[in-house]
């Protein structure tokens, strides 16, 4: 039985360790100077779904990713990690995305594999923190979606059972495949490259990476058919040009603020009651809590 | 953070030219590239592979063990119900290196391993003891399974190689109340039952690391009425943890908390033989221990590193009398000589493992096909430096540890005796080093035998021919002198023909020839080296050894045989 699981993962600036050059005068992000990194609520996404390939025979995973043509590290890197392999959808005509772009070119793609279980995707990239992309994707495709999940719990016979993390604790919800899941940074980390897979996959390549790289080792492809990456542009996927790329993204950005957080006033309590007792109404008073 | 990645001078120690060499004889024509799918293609892909596999260890080591090593010392495993139950961290630690496959990176990859020759493992045991020196015991202890691979029968090695593939841990079961370093005096007994077709052990082993593992390797008297080496077989256990292996009690020690040392007691523990009966000290456990000692010598380097890192970020933080103390000459000094340490043990230790590396190579070659004339004589030749360099690395690789591990606490000053600095624990963490595996002392005894017939000379007169970059003909000179007092002190000491004050005086020449290694080491490294890695440490160190070499002289030259007894205690 065949079971395909697709993990949507989105290469990011690691915008967790940013230098005093991370944001350039216009006040857009200055993507030279922070290395691209795998979108953490994707690893852990991926975990998930490389948990439910183990639990579930004949399941695949596949990781689809949208961007330049070194996004294609994503889909090794997650090889490298268990993925059977993946999708770059590449293109100019993709630039310039919101998440309204962005989720229309992804159900293009997925709908493109044709029968798909389950999608698994992190809650939200580190450098726009929308959190829409995952729920956008469910409702183009018409599936229902489960945010917020920590553990998929069990999956079987058509359902699947998830633990969602909540702002005040934990609800475990079922829900009918083929769905969305959407997943939380509280959500086991990734397991690490496997040695063995790392040294199968790294030569693991798209049709341009191989055009750029001029490298020798044709007959490998050729011989190794799971070396090739799936590679999609837009002439790929059915779809209909005004709601990709710029076009397709209503969302303008109107001002971009450089913030510089500076210290306040500080207080020093002793430890008495009454003194905690005065800084608990005053917090309250000005709604910091409550 | 990445202990591979960040650290260039591992990078450097893979493009030595030796390298070719050692693939080219392990891989043998690249022949499992059409059977596995992770084999090298070429010796280019071979060396890219042993990059790939050091990052996934590198990252592991920053960013699971490093975090979890402070929490491992202070918890500590546990024993419940004879069994060992590990500190969290260590099974973290444990499961993340398993689950990245990470073991039996050595093994032939028939059974699991992905063949990789000792350099990167050896590298991946530097890097894990830089992150966890007590933690890189259960990962080291891989090294069981070489053993198995080099003597067990085709049977035992399909049954359990794999097994430490999947990461199943080993454990080398030598040590009883009366046999420490004199293991002949081991008594736990194996019998042969003829009715089962299989061994039973019975007795009790002591200062076992690791000593609930599910693969153990156990010396033990299968010949009875026997009381010496002779009479010693070594055998394989599977431990099915049902209590033929009982964990009595663990060890409270100064260090390497997180691994476990265990007293354990055998009762009818069913065992297999490995290799022949009778050879179990002779010649297994001298190849186990060989191994062991590479391992420490790994360790050590680790530690150093650790001790080094501590200090140096702590003296550019640090700020008194108006300025970082780093700037202050007492301690630059202090800082640069630690690095200086590092580099030269670091140059040492892979300079061993290429040589261990050549010689283990010819021997797996040997298995396949007959070797010709001229391999059998190289072969020889490199398991001679791999038997002489392997115990002087041991020795100067955990001295220098310590003193790195000294020195990195009297940079944090007060601070560095509190526990809220990591240095605390590398100083308590190194002390075993130079105990464990054989001490210092016996060190000397194995490599003073290198010393009195010509190996280690021979090899620095090799060095001395080596082409090296015209800045450094000054450095060489100085090095040609020293070679020339460490000859003098040889020959002094020798011409006396008395064995007691030749053993007196061993360590002295071990560490003159020592010395002098390294510092070739050094500018030979200085020399291929084109990031200017190692320039300072090689002019640092020389300075170093250089005196170190005088003060050795000096002390052999005035010394009269006699005067050996001055020191007597009765």
């Amino acid at each position: 039985m065949s079971f395909k699981i697709v993990v949507l993962a989105k290469q990011v600036p690691d915008t967790r360790n940013v230098g005093k050059d991370a944001m350039k005068a216009d006040g857009t992000v200055n993507r030279a100077a922070l290395p691209a990194i795998y979108n953490p609520e994707d690893l852990n996404a991926l975990e998930q779904a490389l948990r439910l390939k183990s639990k579930i025979e004949g399941a695949t995973v596949h990781v689809l990713t949208m961007g330049p043509a070194r996004a294609a590290e994503i889909i090794r890197e997650s090889m490298y990690r268990g993925a059977d392999g993946g999708f770059l959808l590449s293109g100019r005509e993709f630039a310039g995305s919101d998440t309204l772009a962005t989720s229309y070119a992804l159900a293009c793609a997925i709908r493109k594999m044709g029968k798909v279980d389950i999608i698994v995707c992190g809650r939200q990239a580190i450098d726009g923190d929308t959190a829409q992309v995952g729920p956008q994707v469910a409702e183009k495709l018409g599936m229902p979606q489960i945010t917020y999940a920590e553990e998929i719990i069990d999956c079987s016979e058509n359902k699947i059972t998830v633990k969602r993390r909540l702002e005040r604790g934990v609800e475990v919800v079922k829900g009918t495949l083929p769905l969305l899941i959407t997943v939380n940074g509280s959500a086991p980390a990734c397991r690490p490259r496997h040695a063995k897979l790392t040294l199968k996959y790294k030569h693991a390549a798209t049709p341009t990476e191989k055009q750029d790289s001029g490298s020798d080792y044709t007959d490998l492809y050729n011989s190794h058919p799971y070396l090739n990456i799936n590679e999609w542009g837009v002439n790929d996927i059915e779809h209909d040009i005004q709601w990709l790329g710029l076009t397709g993204s209503p969302t303008k950005v109107k001002q971009i603020e450089n913030v510089v957080f500076t210290a306040k006033e500080s207080k020093r309590l002793t430890a008495s009651d009454a003194e905690i007792e005065d800084l608990m109404k005053e917090l309250i008073a000005n709604h910091t809590i409550g | 953070m990445n202990y591979f990645s960040n650290n260039p001078a591992l990078k450097f120690q893979l493009s030595h030219p030796l390298m070719q060499k050692i693939v080219t004889l392990k891989e043998q024509n690249f022949a499992d590239k059409d059977k596995y799918d992770y084999a090298s293609r070429d010796f280019e892909d071979a060396i890219d592979n042993y990059e790939k596999v050091l990052e996934i260890i590198g990252g592991i080591c920053a960013e699971v063990i490093a975090p979890n090593a402070e929490s491992v010392d202070h918890d500590g495993p546990l024993v419940l119900n004879n069994r060992v139950q590990y500190a969290r961290g260590t099974q973290e630690n444990h499961e993340a290196l398993a689950q990245a496959g990470l073991y039996g990176m050595a093994l032939p990859r028939q059974y699991g391993g992905l063949n990789f020759a000792m350099i990167p493992y050896v590298m991946g045991g530097e890097m894990v003891s830089r992150a966890d020196a007590g933690f890189a015991n259960i990962w080291g202890l891989q090294d069981c399974a070489e053993t198995i691979a080099e003597f067990a029968d085709e049977e035992i090695k399909a049954e359990f190689l794999p097994r430490v593939c999947e990461g199943q841990t080993c454990s080398m079961d030598l040590t009883e109340p009366d046999a420490g370093s004199d293991l002949q005096a081991v008594q736990l007994r194996a019998t042969y039952s003829e009715k089962d077709g299989i061994w039973y052990l019975n007795g009790v082993k002591r200062f076992i690391t690791n000593g609930d593992a599910q693969i153990k390797l156990v010396l033990a008297r299968s010949e009875e009425g026997t009381n010496d080496g002779r009479g010693l077989s070594y055998f394989v256990a599977d431990n099915k943890h049902d209590h033929t292996v009982k964990v009595r009690r663990i060890e409270n020690k100064l260090g390497i908390k997180g691994s476990p040392t265990c007293e354990l007691v055998f009762t009818n523990t069913p065992a297999k033989l490995v290799g022949a009966r009778r050879m179990g000290l002779i010649k297994y456990v001298m190849s186990l221990m060989n191994g062991a000692r590479l391992g420490v010598g790994a360790q050590s380097v680790g530690v150093s590193q650790a001790a080094y890192d501590e200090a140096i970020a702590y003296a550019r933080e640090r700020r008194q009398f108006g300025k970082a103390i780093i700037e202050f000459p007492a301690v630059y000094e202090m800082v640069s000589m630690m690095k200086a340490k590092l580099d030269a043990t670091r140059a040492l230790l892979y300079e061993t493992t290429r040589f261990v590396d050549v010689y283990k190579a010819y021997e797996g070659l040997e298995a396949s096909r007959k070797l010709t004339p001229e391999e059998k004589a190289d072969y020889k030749d490199f398991q001679r430096l791999a038997d002489a360099f392997t115990p002087m690395l041991k020795m100067f690789s955990s001295e220098f540890a310590n003193q790195n591990a000294y020195d990195s606490i009297q940079v944090h000053g007060g601070s560095g005796f509190m526990k809220d600095y990591a240095c605390e624990r590398i100083y308590r963490d190194a002390r075993i080093l130079t105990i464990y595996e054989g001490t210092s002392q016996l060190q000397t005894v194995a490599a003073i035998r290198h010393v009195t017939t010509g190996t280690y000379l021979k090899q620095i007169r090799f060095y001395e021919s080596q082409t090296i970059n015209p800045e450094f003909d000054s450095l060489r000179k100085r090095l040609i002198s020293m070679t020339n007092l460490y000859e003098n002190s040889v020959n002094r000491v020798v011409e006396s023909k008395n064995q007691e004050y030749l053993d007196f005086q061993a360590r002295r020449l071990v560490e003159m020839a020592g010395h002098i290694i390294m510092s070739y080491l050094l500018i030979i490294d200085a020399t291929r080296d084109k990031e200017d890695l190692f320039r300072k440490s090689a002019e640092i160190y020389l300075k170093f050894a250089e005196v170190e070499t005088r003060k050795h002289a000096t002390y052999i030259k005035t010394f009269e045989v006699e005067n050996v007894d001055i020191y007597k205690i009765v």
